[in-house]
């Protein structure tokens, strides 16, 4: 396997848009083990770690090379509380957002976020230059998005009429160092409530009709809680594998969708 | 002979003595079997079936041998002896002879220049399969009468009833050892034919048996040295890697490595058998005991490794440590095609202690009885018969006792803080205070030590005394557990030295220390070395007309009388030993006889959180009283009942192996899930010192009942916080949400 480091952002798209079959490496904990496993072995790669470019952080705008560790520590309570259940200490201080975002797996952990947030991907290529796109554009199926072989993931975006409140919990079945089983982010504020999920669908999702049902209420009741629980147990589309069965999911996202309307309402 | 005195030594018994390999470990400056390396050696890699049964059409390794780098390609018509290897019964091909039995059977052994090349040797050797249905369902197995072993136990009157009767079904599902340490080794060959050998390994003798009868060479020129082993819990009983390496070698002449890698590890060895279980209880209207009927099956695999052992033990302590007359039980090993089950930290008993317990749970309900009342009240203690094979109890077996302690332990304060760490979901913040339901349960297990069942279970060892200290010479497997710290400490104050190294000699160079398993080395390897330098120091004395040795010489009445120097003027004095324990027998025809040179018990208590709505635990305390016979070491005592109890938390809320028609779906430390720091419970232990009939210093193994009564405490605090009936290890999520 080949390697280049690159120095900066333009160096790592020549070098991408010279070999599009090269694979990015930014902390390596979801690539390096897809080598390990025998799983995909790439000709080459091009490492981001040097590329401070992709390390800028704004509320509204994390680079894709911003690790876990750092983002612990970010304003947005649920990225941050979804930050601190990434696996251990040592892949927190190596994982990315982007290398969660370029991986796509239904369980990453920081795409509710982005999808309870109506984040957008910004994406550069060398010879395009920027083009931004919705997350429900990017994410097109199981660790699949619409990324094109010259791109680099440069950012996450959030519009600025950010919701007052935001919660994130994932079920797993240890306390520590889990892949999700169902992961969930609820957003409450002016515009009302947004509810995100990972691990029930190919993709990070929003219940949408529990979003508009519950956003019909002004001060839900007990029933109105366990209705929008209900419909969210509804739209997932989870599936049954080996880490969970897909009642269990369904039942789950529930469950976890009213805690954290109730979280945010508190 | 003279009185002697006590020794004054430093590092003797009772104390916390740090271990000899502890910083080495930590500093990285330790060599596991892993980070050997040779001049000139090859590197190692297996091709394996990718189908639980499937027969070979076709296999050709000539594409494999055109790599560059490729230097050899065994398969099973390389194997120049026995074509077949096992512990009990040598039943598996050293490599597959045509059907592939089990998902993961090795088929084929590429040596090359760099692991890289022999991977690419494996994947490029050709071969066509036709593959068969796999028996995967265990109950068709016995349907179908492919069975390893089955024992009829039968005592005592089997008209007997009682008024109270509680049946149960229970089932544990496949828990693997994951040691840390995957299977790794070195073969090096002699250059006359032989070679040396050095593979994680509980049992070097074992292995060399059954290497030189597959290799046909004769005893003296394969020599099995102990290498460094990163853990062990059964995973290393029997053979991974070590035929088809020392073949390589001597096809090759040159030093052949290989190292599994994690997810090979968990189908390159054997795992807890999983079990179904139906049990019936029946006593009388108080909650004696009237008799216990059981029909058991476990999952061997597709090969027998020691399977019949286990089968013993789910058989014999399928009722516990209680009193029961009349006990029928059906116990049997059936031959599938899932992964080969063998030796796992608690041995059998793991599995009928889990539904055993249960069942004491169910009748104690149905009696309205507390849990402990009830144990208590069956209470089996010395002298009595053991209620499955009526053997008459010797040694320590303070049933009583745990019970007293499990009572005396204060409870934990109720959750008070909302800080995840303390709550069920832990970081995922899934929980809040006020989702959360506390139980508690308890349970007791019965452990045989050693073994049983008329094996002539031996340990040989050598003391040596040298001008500086002592040497203790021993092929017993140090896998981690601390028996290297315990032969020194043992030495130490048979001795009256602080000097004593721990040598580890290879095959040719002493005999058999039997199996660092069945919780046996501190008893069998320890008392080896414990009469040995006792006969050693008795001579030393009886030389010199003293009554005491000490660091620098021998004593009489206070005044030396011989340096080390003196006493070793013509050479070392050395004394060797071959150690046995209490002979047993076979059982009879119903199961019964002597078959138990002794027991441990032990008792647990655990303390569970629980968020019912979303099935999620935190194990908060387990309390635990265990049946020691006398502390040797504190700290690695404590470090063996963490461990244990940690690995039945594991068992009991998330450790399985998930198999699909014989492929294991998780094979991966992503997905085979052991607790973390945020899963340990806190643990408070009382240890029970009533000295046993045989040992050193009346001392008992205790690696394994910490695991054992564990599980189906944490088992029975879930169903008391959530009134589910929860028949299956692991409990997992969805089993307590119902959905
Ligand atoms: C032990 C362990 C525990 C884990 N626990 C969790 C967990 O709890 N939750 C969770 O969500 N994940 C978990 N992961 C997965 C992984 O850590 C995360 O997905 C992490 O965010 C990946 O980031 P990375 O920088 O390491 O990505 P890399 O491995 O470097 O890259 C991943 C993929 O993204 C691509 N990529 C990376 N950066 C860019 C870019 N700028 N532009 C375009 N493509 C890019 C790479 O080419 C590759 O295909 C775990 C992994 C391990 C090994």
């Amino acid at each position: 396997m080949e390697f280049v480091a690159a120095k900066d952002l333009d160096e790592a798209l020549v070098a991408k848009a010279n070999h599009p079959d090269a694979e990015f490496l930014a902390g390596g904990t979801d690539l390096m083990v897809e080598v390990n496993l025998a799983h995909h072995r790439p000709s080459s790669a091009i490492g981001l770690r040097r590329v401070d470019e992709l390390r800028e952080m704004t509320d509204l705008r994390i680079g894709a090379g911003v690790t876990w560790a750092t983002l612990e520590s970010h304003p947005h309570r649920a990225l941050a509380q979804a930050a601190r259940t990434v696996g251990s200490p040592q892949i927190r201080a190596a994982g990315t957002l982007g290398g969660n975002i370029g991986t796509a797996s239904p369980a990453g952990d920081g795409l509710p976020w982005i999808a309870a947030l109506d984040g957008t991907i910004e994406l550069r290529s060398k010879d395009r230059g920027t083009r931004v796109m919705p997350w429900r554009e990017f994410f097109v199926g199981v660790k699949r998005t619409a990324i094109l072989p010259d791109e680099a993931i440069v950012a996450v975006r959030i519009p600025e009429d950010t919701p007052a409140r935001q919660e994130f919990a994932k079920i797993g079945v240890r306390n520590a160092m889990v892949i999700s089983t169902v992961s969930c982010v609820v957003t409450h504020g002016d515009n009302g409530t947004t509810v995100a999920l990972g691990s029930v669908a190919p993709t990070p999702m929003r219940a949408t009709r529990a979003e508009e049902m519950i956003n019909a209420e002004k001060n839900p009741s007990e029933a109105a809680l366990a209705e929008f629980a209900r419909i969210v147990s509804e739209e997932v589309r989870p599936i049954t594998d080996h880490r969970s069965t897909e009642s269990y999911r369904r039942h789950g996202a529930g469950v976890l969708a009213r805690r954290l309307l109730e979280r945010c309402l508190s | 002979m003279t009185t002697r005195t006590k020794p004054r030594v430093r590092g003797g018994i009772g104390e916390d003595v740090v271990r000899p390999d502890g910083i080495p470990k930590l500093t990285g400056n330790f060599a596991f079997a892993s980070d050997l390396v040779a001049d000139g050696m090859l590197w190692a890699a297996t091709l394996r079936s990718p189908h639980a049964h499937a027969v070979i059409v076709s296999l050709d390794t000539t594409p494999a041998l055109a790599i560059p780098g490729v230097r050899a390609v065994i398969t099973q018509d390389d194997v120049p002896g026995h074509p077949l290897f096992g512990q009990e019964k040598a039943d598996q091909p050293v490599l597959c002879d045509g059907v592939a039995r089990y998902w993961g059977e090795p088929v084929a052994v590429v040596a090359a220049d760099d692991p890289e090349t022999a991977r690419r040797g494996v994947e490029a050797i050709a071969i066509e399969w036709e593959p068969l249905a796999p028996v995967s369902d265990p109950e068709a197995a016995e349907n179908s009468d492919h069975i390893f072993r089955r024992i009829n136990v039968r005592r005592g009157d089997l008209g007997a009833k009682g008024e109270v009767v509680v049946e149960g079904y229970y089932e544990i599902g496949t828990q693997d050892q994951a040691p840390l340490g995957t299977e790794a080794g070195l073969a090096i060959p002699d250059g006359e034919g032989g070679i040396d050998l050095w593979v994680t390994s509980q049992w070097v003798h074992i292995d060399h048996g059954q290497i030189v009868r597959c290799l046909d060479l004769p005893d003296h020129m394969v020599r099995c040295h102990p290498a460094g082993i990163g853990g062990a819990f059964g995973a290393r009983e029997d053979m991974s890697m070590h035929v088809h390496i020392s073949l390589l070698a001597l096809i090759t002449r040159r030093p052949i490595k290989m190292v599994y890698d994690r997810s090979e590890s968990f189908v390159g060895h054997v795992k807890r058998h999983s079990a179904r279980m139906w049990y019936r209880h029946e006593a009388t209207p108080e909650g004696r005991l009237v008799r216990v009927t059981a029909k058991v099956i476990l999952d061997g695999g597709a090969y027998m490794h020691t399977s019949a052992a286990v089968t013993g033990n789910a058989a014999f302590f399928a009722v516990g440590p209680y009193v029961c007359d009349n006990v029928e039980l059906d116990v049997v090993s059936v031959k599938t095609n899932n992964p080969p089950a063998g030796a796992m930290r608690g041995f059998g008993v793991v599995q009928t202690c889990f539904g055993a317990e249960s069942q004491m749970d169910r009748l104690a309900q149905e009696l309205d009885m507390e849990p402990l009342a009830l144990r208590r009240l069956n209470a089996l203690e010395a002298g009595q018969p053991f209620s499955t094979t009526g053997q008459i109890i010797e040694g320590a077996f303070p049933t009583t006792a745990i019970i007293d302690a499990l009572e005396s332990f204060p409870l934990p304060p109720p959750l008070e803080s909302d800080d995840p760490v303390h709550l069920p979901g832990g970081t995922g913040l899934t929980t809040p205070r006020s989702a959360v339901v506390r139980g508690i349960g308890y349970a007791l297990s019965a452990k045989n030590l050693a073994f049983s069942e008329g094996f002539d279970d031996y340990a040989e060892a050598r003391v040596v005394l040298t001008p500086v200290g002592a040497e203790v010479h021993t092929a017993a497997m140090e896998v981690g557990q601390g028996l290297v710290t315990l032969l020194q400490q043992i030495a130490r104050t048979v001795l009256g030295t602080g000097h004593v190294a721990v040598v580890w000699d290879d095959t040719s160079q002493i005999g058999s220390a039997g199996s660092t398993s069945a919780s046996r080395q501190t008893q069998m390897t320890g008392g080896a070395v414990h009469a040995a330098a006792v006969a050693l120091r008795d001579k030393v004395l009886d030389d010199h007309g003293a009554d005491e040795l000490r660091e620098d010489g021998a004593y009489r009445d206070g005044e030396r009388v011989a340096t080390l120097e003196e006493i070793c003027a013509s050479g070392p004095v050395d004394h060797w030993i071959r150690f046995r324990h209490p002979e047993t027998e076979e059982p009879d025809e119903n199961g019964q006889g002597n078959l138990h040179p002794g027991y441990a018990l032990a008792g647990h208590r655990a303390v569970v959180d629980v968020d019912p709505e979303l099935g999620l635990v935190r194990v908060v305390q387990i309390d635990t009283a265990q049946d020691v016979g006398k502390v040797l070491n504190p700290k690695a005592l404590m470090g063996q009942v963490e461990g244990g109890i940690l690995q039945g938390v594991g068992l009991a809320t998330m450790e399985e192996l998930v198999i699909d028609k014989g492929i294991i779906r998780n094979p991966t430390f992503t997905d085979y899930l052991l607790p973390t720091s945020l899963d340990a419970p806190h643990v408070n232990a009382v240890f029970i010192e009533e000295g046993d009939h045989w040992g050193p210093f009346g001392a008992k193994g205790a690696g394994e009942p910490p695991t054992i009564s564990s599980t189906p405490a944490v088992a029975a605090a879930i169903r008391q916080a959530t009134g589910k009936a929860l028949t299956r290890v692991p409990i997992l999520p969805q089993d307590i949400t119902g959905t």
